[in-house]
């Protein structure tokens, strides 16, 4: 019984079908979570005793480093499915997320970056938060190349998820062997996010913009992905009628 | 299976014994690289010592580096890799011998030439036996992880740079702890934890690269 | 309300460029994946009322 849901997930009709309904709601979930933990962030919690208000970045840059992470494990979960069960789907959303988190690494690297000036005095430090990022960007654009580079689209996306999976198994590795560096260097005086005790009134927000952050990041893979389904079902008739629709609707929606 | 492991290891020694110029190709690479750093900082002894750790370990991953994009290119040009791939006999012993033959020829190879350079950039003497090890259980790591960029680049017509981007950022915990052995051991500290972590990777890799590499040669060769 | 005036606000306590920038950057980082998509999906729908027009007349 369960496992009809799953096979159903390797129809691109279904699959187009059933993500239009989600999308607005993801969607709109999004917009309202990110505007209100900005609000929240910048104007209602209190400012830190330490940093003052540039710590208010963190409603920023936390979730997108979250992000960062979660969607290199994505992809390696997508690889997995796609090698495993053979899932055409799969394959389109490690296409399709990969260069949405990419974009989520950089805000991450550039607003911590710009943290970094008021609180330690100069736009770049080795700091291992940052250093794992950056090394996590580079892992991103790997992909991202591998996929361009190969023309043939099936080993394409096998090659990705060959190299998505090695890179999932290596991301602690590295993660953890750059913390161990970064110690060792500078003894750990003041890292950005680790505080002791947060109130309710500083975290309330950054889980706000978190959960905000998350939705985002499901609309715009969604996105992607159902314009990649279009393109590939563009010769079947489910496509054909819909661009017909389409025409008359000024080719918009 | 091991008499085929040691069939294939005698095959690819030949193979690659019969080019002599292109086995030495990385080693001057990497004699190169470590001289041109005094020349860009200044030949202060002390400033050169203190550098030394980070200037070998840089230095070997651009040579391993360099050596990988050919791995597979020659196998899968004349089609034997497509052989192999379709042969009743398990993929991974065949790359296995591969990485092998190729780690004797450029990794050990790093590994001898390595105290030379240490000592022109001023290394002192004790700290060499930490260099050796540190290379030799850091080297197959590079290896290993290498042959998965070079399965997967193989089929590309200018996989030279791609493999670069995709093999690097892979390589930062061996570079992390292979120059954090040495610059412990220059520091009069213990290096052993740094050399135990460099076994344990190695011994990772060793596992589970095969099963990558297999995959992806078979794709490589399935387009 | 940490803030008594809109001035204050904007200033950030000195740190006003800095929160100022990262949010905004991050905003048009937003906006982009967003559009970009968009646009995408409309130049191929377009495309394809094209395609299909041409075959119909074929």
């Amino acid at each position: 019984m369960k496992w009809t849901f799953f096979h159903k997930l390797g129809s691109p009709k279904w699959f187009y079908e059933i993500s239009g309904r989600w999308l607005p709601i993801l969607g709109w979930a999004a917009v309202l979570l990110i505007l209100a933990g900005t609000v929240w962030g910048l104007v209602f919690a209190p400012q830190d005793y330490q940093q003052g208000n540039s710590f208010r970045i963190i409603y920023i840059h936390v979730p997108a480093a979250f992000l960062a992470q979660s969607g290199y494990l994505l992809l390696a979960i997508a690889g997995v499915v796609s090698l495993v069960w053979k899932m055409k789907l799969a394959d389109i959303a490690l296409k399709c997320a990969a260069p949405v988190g990419a974009w989520m690494t950089f805000i991450a690297l550039v607003t911590g970056s710009i943290w970094g000036k008021p609180t330690w005095g100069t736009w770049w430090v080795w700091d291992a938060r940052l250093t794992s990022m950056l090394i996590l960007l580079f892992l991103y654009f790997g992909i991202i190349a591998l996929g361009q580079a190969i023309s043939n689209r099936d080993s394409s996306a096998k090659a990705c998820a060959v190299l998505a999976i090695v890179g999932v198994i290596n991301l602690p590795i590295i993660k953890y062997s750059v913390e161990w560096w970064n110690t060792l260097h500078q003894p750990a005086t003041f890292t950005l996010t680790e505080k002791p005790a947060m109130p309710a009134q500083m975290w309330l927000p950054l889980l706000v913009m978190v959960v905000g952050f998350y939705c985002f990041f499901g609309a715009v893979v969604l996105m992607r992905m159902r314009l990649e389904v279009l393109r590939r079902e563009s010769r079947t008739s489910w496509v054909r009628t819909l661009v017909e629709q389409s025409i008359g609707r000024g080719g918009s929606a | 299976m091991i008499g085929l492991f040691v069939l294939l290891l005698k095959r690819e020694a030949l193979l690659l014994c019969r080019r002599p110029a292109e086995l030495a190709n990385p080693l001057v690479f990497f004699a190169i690289v470590i001289a041109l750093f005094p020349l860009a900082v200044g030949p202060e002894s002390q400033l050169l010592q203190e550098l030394s750790p980070g200037l070998v370990w840089v230095a070997a991953l651009l040579a391993v580096l360099l050596s990988l994009d050919g791995l597979f290119r020659g196998d899968y040009e004349d089609g034997s890799l497509e052989q192999w791939v379709l042969s009743p006999h398990p993929l991974f012993v065949l790359v296995l011998a591969k990485v092998a033959a190729h780690w004797v020829f450029t990794g050990l190879a790093l590994v001898v030439l390595s105290p030379v350079l240490a000592l022109m950039l001023g290394l002192p003497a004790q700290c060499f036996g930490v260099l050796l090890l540190s290379l030799l259980l850091g080297t197959p790591v590079l290896s290993l992880l290498g042959a998965v960029g070079a399965a997967l680049t193989v089929g590309l017509k200018r996989g030279g740079l791609l493999l670069a981007l995709l093999i690097l950022p892979l390589y930062i915990p061996v570079l992390i702890l292979g120059s954090g052995a040495l610059q412990a051991c220059l520091h009069g500290m213990p290096a052993t934890g740094q050399l135990l972590w460099l076994g344990s990777l190695m011994v990772l890799s060793l596992t589970l690269s095969p099963f990558a590499i297999g995959a992806g040669l078979r794709i490589s060769v399935g387009e | 309300m940490t803030f008594h005036s809109i001035g204050e606000f904007l200033a950030m306590g000195h740190h006003g460029p800095y929160v100022w920038s990262a949010y905004g950057i991050t905003a048009l980082v937003l906006i982009l994946n967003i559009v970009m998509p968009r646009l995408a999906r409309r130049r191929y729908l377009q495309s394809e009322a094209r395609r299909l027009r041409r075959e119909m007349n074929a």
